[in-house]
């Protein structure tokens, strides 16, 4: 009978211990994390890798290949992460916290150099070392924490109305709608065109990824609205936001951005577009290349993002590079870096994948111009750009406004209540 | 409820065994035992070992690191600070006080999904492991179709079922009506069932195909010599003798299901309330790196998962030591054959 009890226990005991799989993964041990600030020396030459999200331009290689026959010592690997940025940074996380020399240079989204650098995963950068004077000043300053460099810009990133020119065209619209009311009213006159059956008027990323967390910033500063203040203080519950956040959910009701938008993520929305089913539709710059290649060639332009009273201001995107802190072969590291970021890198990816340079340069440079009708908009989008909210607690900051958008958007609450509830998220997220 | 199975095989045997034994042999006879004893501990031993590494150690640890908080920003250095604060039992604390409704929320998701996808399961796995112990032709193809849904990853099976539930994908195109599979609500939920099931059925039938192969012939021949009709025979035969394997595969359905986080979090996304499960919760806190409320988070999962397993065991009586006295009961063939047996 004994026997019996103790057998159930102890089978039980041994089976439940496999529920601890997860637990398995949080250790305490501290030990001494590589305690620099400020001083890093970049020694050491070998083989390093690039690790950034999954690149589906094709355009990456080429590249890593131009610096791999150059330097056959010191071979760069690319390792490709998930096309979702928060899958990108838990695994980034994951590294560093394992103090893994796995990753050496990272391609941090610009919202993640505060985190990372506040945690020493990233080491702080030289800063004469890189040409920052020949960048756009906004773009910049999201490689920089506490007034450090930690992070080179590689690319920046602003989103752009992408629209059927050819649609707006047919239906006598001579230039793109400045403001949300205009581009209401022109979606109402392309739909009575027979060329427009079946066509939706606008779609964004409004899944319940960090893309909501850029489309609901954009609509709040684009109605003058700010999320988190100057001093990174949050702000958000305010008339002005209040009639961003309006905007997106009014849409959703009256069917100006369709249901299924808010199932979509960057390539959805890019797919959507493609097959014709949207007349406009914002995105970020590297659709414009993928989308000369689809069917829809030649019946499309960029403008810059509408707004309430005028144009709009876009979130800032773009990728910078970092230096994992518990990387090998950091002298290699550094001029990898250098070489990845400098301006002609820059140019082979803004030619190749249409990924907005941050040098002024290139967006003046008349020739490329010529060839890329977009850069000068794009140059519009960048120097009026607002960053997402830098804060070293950017995870959590970017699932309360997750949470409470995407509770706005699907009616679930008002988008009064959800901007107090995220105020008040908000308050709680960033003090420390 | 719990000690009141009559000792049937091995204690009646111990009982007898001494009585056997010659009286001058005793003491040899003792002897040797505990040598034998000794020689099994040593012979177990690093099984213990490796049971107290892999189990026991990161059990501790995750208890300990529960009772520490996130570490600190030094407001001077604007760095982390490198030490986490020891703070009790808070984490417990604010996991059923202040973050009460998520964790609720996540406990009562994970509880659904266990029971709906478990019943499920076993239903199906039964009847597709009724099919594949069928002879007839082209029966290897059968199973090995049946079984490919197991051998797939779960991620990828949550990355396909993502396409098929897409707004314009095929299980739309099916039912002829635009299900928005991926927003919150019930329908996410269905379709973490349905792509769940599809893919852990095969693993009940698996093991309940196991069981059926070694029910010998001639019961069900002197079942249908006595005119038992063939759904008789399923529920009286069938059904009882392959118990303790389909059990076990039940068993570990329901710690797996428990535990479940891979195919929600990919299929329907991260922090989706509608389909929030305990460990999407840990591996959130762990993501944002506050290893303290995810141990608490895990710790709470380890607790149910353990009384889940427990209960499983003493209400159900999965046998899965498989001792003797398990074998026995096989044998004597009946749901809840204790009862009987102690009224007797």
């Amino acid at each position: 009978m004994k026997t019996r009890t103790a057998r159930a226990l102890r089978c039980s005991a041994a089976l439940a211990a496999a529920g601890l799989l997860l637990a398995a993964c949080g250790s305490s041990d501290d030990g001494g994390s590589a305690g620099q600030s400020g001083t890093t020396s970049f020694t050491g030459r070998g083989p390093i890798t690039y690790v950034a999200g999954k690149d589906t331009t094709g355009a990456v290689q080429p590249v890593l290949d131009r610096w791999n026959k150059l330097h056959p010592k010191e071979k760069v690997t690319f390792i490709q992460l998930p096309t979702d940025a928060d899958a990108q940074r838990q695994q980034m996380i994951q590294n560093a916290e394992t103090k893994s020399d796995a990753y050496t240079v990272l391609s941090l989204d610009v919202v993640w150099t505060s985190e990372f650098a506040a945690h020493q995963w990233i080491d702080r950068l030289p800063e004469q070392q890189f040409p920052l004077g020949k960048m756009l000043k906004p773009v910049v300053e999201t490689a920089r924490y506490r007034g450090g460099l930690y992070a080179a810009p590689a690319s920046s990133d602003g989103g752009l109305l992408y629209y059927r020119s050819d649609l707006l065209k047919q239906a006598g619209v001579t230039r793109p709608p400045a403001t949300w009311a205009e581009m209401k009213a022109d979606c109402a006159k392309v739909k009575k065109l027979p060329a427009a059956k079946g066509v939706s008027c606008y779609a964004g990323q409004f899944q319940k990824y960090e893309g909501l967390t850029v489309n609901f910033s954009e609509a709040v500063n684009s109605a003058g609205g700010v999320v988190t203040d100057a001093n990174g203080k949050p702000d958000v519950d305010t008339p002005a936001a209040k009639k961003g956040l309006d905007f997106l959910a009014g849409s959703f009701k009256d069917g100006t951005i369709p249901k299924e938008a808010i199932t979509y993520q960057e390539e959805d929305g890019r797919q959507a577009f493609q097959a014709g089913k949207l007349v406009f539709l914002r995105n970020w710059p590297y659709m414009y290349a993928l989308a000369g290649k689809s069917k829809l060639a030649g019946s499309y332009a960029v403008a810059p993002l509408p707004g309430l009273n005028g144009p709009g201001s876009s979130s800032l995107g773009g990728h910078n590079l970092a230096l994992s802190s518990f990387a090998k072969n950091k002298a290699t590291a550094l001029d990898f870096m250098k070489f990845f970021s400098g301006e002609d890198t820059a140019r082979t990816f803004l030619e190749k994948a249409s990924l907005a340079p941050p040098y002024t340069g290139l967006y003046d440079d008349t020739s490329l111009a010529r060839q890329y009708p977009y850069l000068p908009v794009l140059k519009q989008s960048i120097l009026r750009a607002v960053p997402r909210p830098r804060v070293v607690s950017y995870g959590d900051v970017t699932s309360a406004v997750q949470q409470e958008a995407y509770a706005a958007l699907t009616g679930t609450k008002s988008s009064a209540q959800a901007l107090k509830d995220l105020q008040r998220e908000l308050q709680k997220s960033t003090a420390q | 409820m719990t000690d009141v199975e009559i000792p049937t095989g091995t204690a009646a045997a111990e009982a007898r065994r001494p009585s056997r034994t010659p009286v001058r042999g005793l003491r040899t006879r003792s002897r040797a035992t505990a040598g034998s004893g000794r020689m099994a501990a040593l012979l177990v031993s690093p099984t213990l070992l490796v049971l107290m590494i892999v189990v026991l150690y990161p059990t501790v640890m995750a208890l300990r690191e529960s009772l520490y908080g996130p570490k600190g920003l030094d407001p001077k250095t604007g760095f982390i600070r490198s030490t986490e604060p020891f703070v009790g039992l808070k984490n417990y604390a604010d996991i059923l006080g202040a973050a009460g409704d998520r964790f609720w929320n996540a406990f009562w998701n994970t509880t659904f999904f266990t029971v709906v996808t478990v019943g499920l399961e076993t239903v199906i796995g039964v009847a597709m492991a009724l099919i594949m112990h069928r002879a007839f032709s082209g029966r290897a193809l059968v199973r090995a179709g049946i079984l490919v849904p197991w051998a797939v990853p779960t991620a990828i099976s949550a990355l396909l079922w993502r396409w098929i539930f897409n707004s314009d994908g095929i299980a739309n195109a099916l039912i002829g009506h635009q299900i928005l599979w991926t927003t919150e609500g019930f329908h996410a939920k269905v379709a973490v069932i349905v792509a769940e099931v599809w893919k852990t059925a095969p693993f009940i039938g698996l093991l309940v195909l196991a069981g059926l192969q070694v029910i010998p012939n001639e019961v069900y021949e002197a079942a249908r010599i006595d005119g038992a009709s063939a759904l008789r025979r399923f529920w009286h035969i069938t059904l009882p003798l392959v118990k303790p394997a389909l059990l076990v595969a039940m068993l570990f359905r329901c710690m797996d299901a428990l535990r479940m986080f891979d195919l929600p979090y990919i299929l329907i996304g991260a922090q989706k309330n509608s389909v929030e499960t305990l460990s999407m919760l840990a591996q959130n806190e762990a993501s944002n790196v506050r290893f303290g409320p995810a141990s608490a988070y895990a710790v709470l999962l380890f607790l149910y998962v353990f009384l889940v397993a427990l209960a499983f065991v003493r209400l159900l009586g999965a046998d899965l030591v498989g001792g003797t006295a398990g074998g026995r009961r096989k044998r004597t063939g009946l749901w809840f054959p204790r009862r009987a047996e102690v009224t007797v």
